[in-house]
C-alpha cells in the first residue's frame, strides 16, 4: 500500500505546467553549448553542411531543455526561477531540502531551429518509497517532459529522475 | 568523416575522448544550458548545502558532452535518436573525464533507417561517474542522410 500523501499522489499522471518559452531558439545561444563542449561538428558551424543535411541551421539536439529554461530574473518574477517545477513541488511536499538529478533519457524527434518557440508540459510518472543513499534519505521521482514547436511538431521527450533528500538520513 | 552503417561492427570501440575539467568547464556548461542552480557555480553552496566535494557538471551539459563524443565519431550525418544516462557520481573541477564507448548493436529498422547502439562510460580515474546508452541514426550508404527522415520514417 502506498505511503504517499494525497497531495503527492494526486500529481501522478496529470499534465502540469503547460508553458511556452518567452524567447526564441537562437543560433548565438546554441554556440555557448558548442563552445562549452568544444564541439566542432560542421553541421553547426558550416552553413553549407547545414543547408545540405538539415535544410539550414538546427540547434544541437541536446540543447532541447535549455529553450524552455526560465531567465534567472525578469520583471515581475518573485523568488528563484526554476525549470522542472514538479521537481521543486515534490521537494516542498516531502520537506526535502536537497535534490539531485540521477537519470536522464532524451528522445529526439524533429530538429529545433533558430526562430522556433518551444512549449512543454510536465507529467509526474512515479514516486518511490523512502530510500537512503550516500547523500541522505529521501525519495526518487520520475518526471516526463514533452517538448513541441510552434508548428505543433513533437521535437523531443525528456525523462528525468530526481532524488530529493535530507542529508544524513531522517 | 562520416560513419556508414556497413562500416560498423558490434564490439567496435570508439576513440576515447579525454577532457580536463576546470571550474570554467563546469560554470560555462551550466550557463550555456541556462541552468542557474547554485551547485553548478557556487562552491560554498555545493559543499555546505549539497554536501559534495565541489561544484559539479550539470545534467544538460553532460548530455551535450555525450553528444559531442558521439558525433565526433559519426560525423555530421549521425543523428541522435535516444540517449539514456545515469549519473552515479559527480564530475568536479580537477577531474580528467574520459569518455569511452563500445558498439552493442547495428541494425536497420522497418523503414530502412540505419541504427547503431552504443554503451558509453564517463570515468574519472577508477570512478565510473556516468553510464549512457545511445541509439544513433547513421547513413546506410554514403548518400543516405538520416536527417532527411521525418514523421513515421524516424523511429527513435
Amino acid at each position: 500500500m502506498s505511503d504517499l500523501p494525497p497531495e503527492a499522489a494526486a500529481l501522478i499522471g496529470r499534465p502540469m505546467y503547460p508553458e511556452t518559452a518567452n524567447f526564441d531558439v537562437e543560433r548565438s545561444y546554441a554556440y555557448n553549448t558548442l563552445a562549452a563542449t568544444q564541439n566542432a561538428n560542421p553541421l553547426f558551424w558550416d552553413d553549407a553542411v547545414a543547408d545540405e543535411l538539415t535544410g539550414g541551421m538546427i540547434a544541437p539536439p541536446t540543447t532541447l531543455s535549455l529553450w524552455m529554461r526560465p531567465h534567472f530574473w525578469e520583471p515581475g518574477a518573485v523568488g528563484e526561477q526554476v525549470a522542472l517545477k514538479v521537481h521543486f513541488d515534490l521537494k516542498a511536499i516531502f520537506g526535502l531540502p536537497e535534490a539531485v538529478m540521477t537519470d536522464n533519457t532524451i528522445t529526439f524527434h524533429e530538429p529545433v531551429r533558430p526562430g522556433d518557440r518551444i512549449s512543454n508540459q510536465q507529467v509526474l510518472q512515479s514516486i518511490s518509497e523512502p530510500k537512503t543513499t550516500k547523500l541522505g534519505t529521501g525519495r526518487f521521482w520520475v518526471i516526463d517532459v514533452e517538448f513541441t514547436s510552434q508548428r505543433g511538431e513533437l521535437v523531443g521527450v525528456e525523462r528525468d529522475t530526481g532524488f530529493g533528500y535530507r542529508r544524513g538520513g531522517s | 568523416m562520416t560513419v556508414v552503417l556497413t562500416d560498423v561492427t558490434v564490439g567496435q570501440a570508439l576513440p576515447d575522448l579525454a577532457v580536463d575539467v576546470t571550474p570554467t568547464t563546469v560554470v560555462l556548461g551550466a550557463i550555456a544550458s541556462r541552468d542557474w542552480r547554485p551547485m553548478h557555480h557556487d562552491y560554498k553552496f555545493a559543499t555546505e548545502r549539497n554536501g559534495v566535494a565541489d561544484i559539479f557538471l550539470n545534467t544538460p551539459n553532460q548530455a551535450a558532452w555525450f553528444e559531442r563524443f558521439i558525433t565526433d565519431w559519426t560525423g555530421p550525418r549521425g543523428r541522435l535518436g535516444r540517449m539514456t544516462f545515469r549519473m552515479r557520481d559527480s564530475v568536479f573541477p580537477g577531474d580528467r573525464m574520459v569518455f569511452a564507448a563500445t558498439v552493442t548493436a547495428v541494425e536497420s529498422d522497418h523503414v530502412g533507417c540505419g541504427w547503431v547502439a552504443l554503451d558509453i562510460t564517463l570515468t574519472v580515474g577508477d570512478r565510473t561517474c556516468s553510464t549512457c546508452s545511445a541509439r544513433v541514426g547513421v547513413p546506410t550508404t554514403s548518400d543516405d542522410n538520416p536527417w532527411s527522415r521525418r514523421g513515421d520514417d524516424w523511429q527513435p
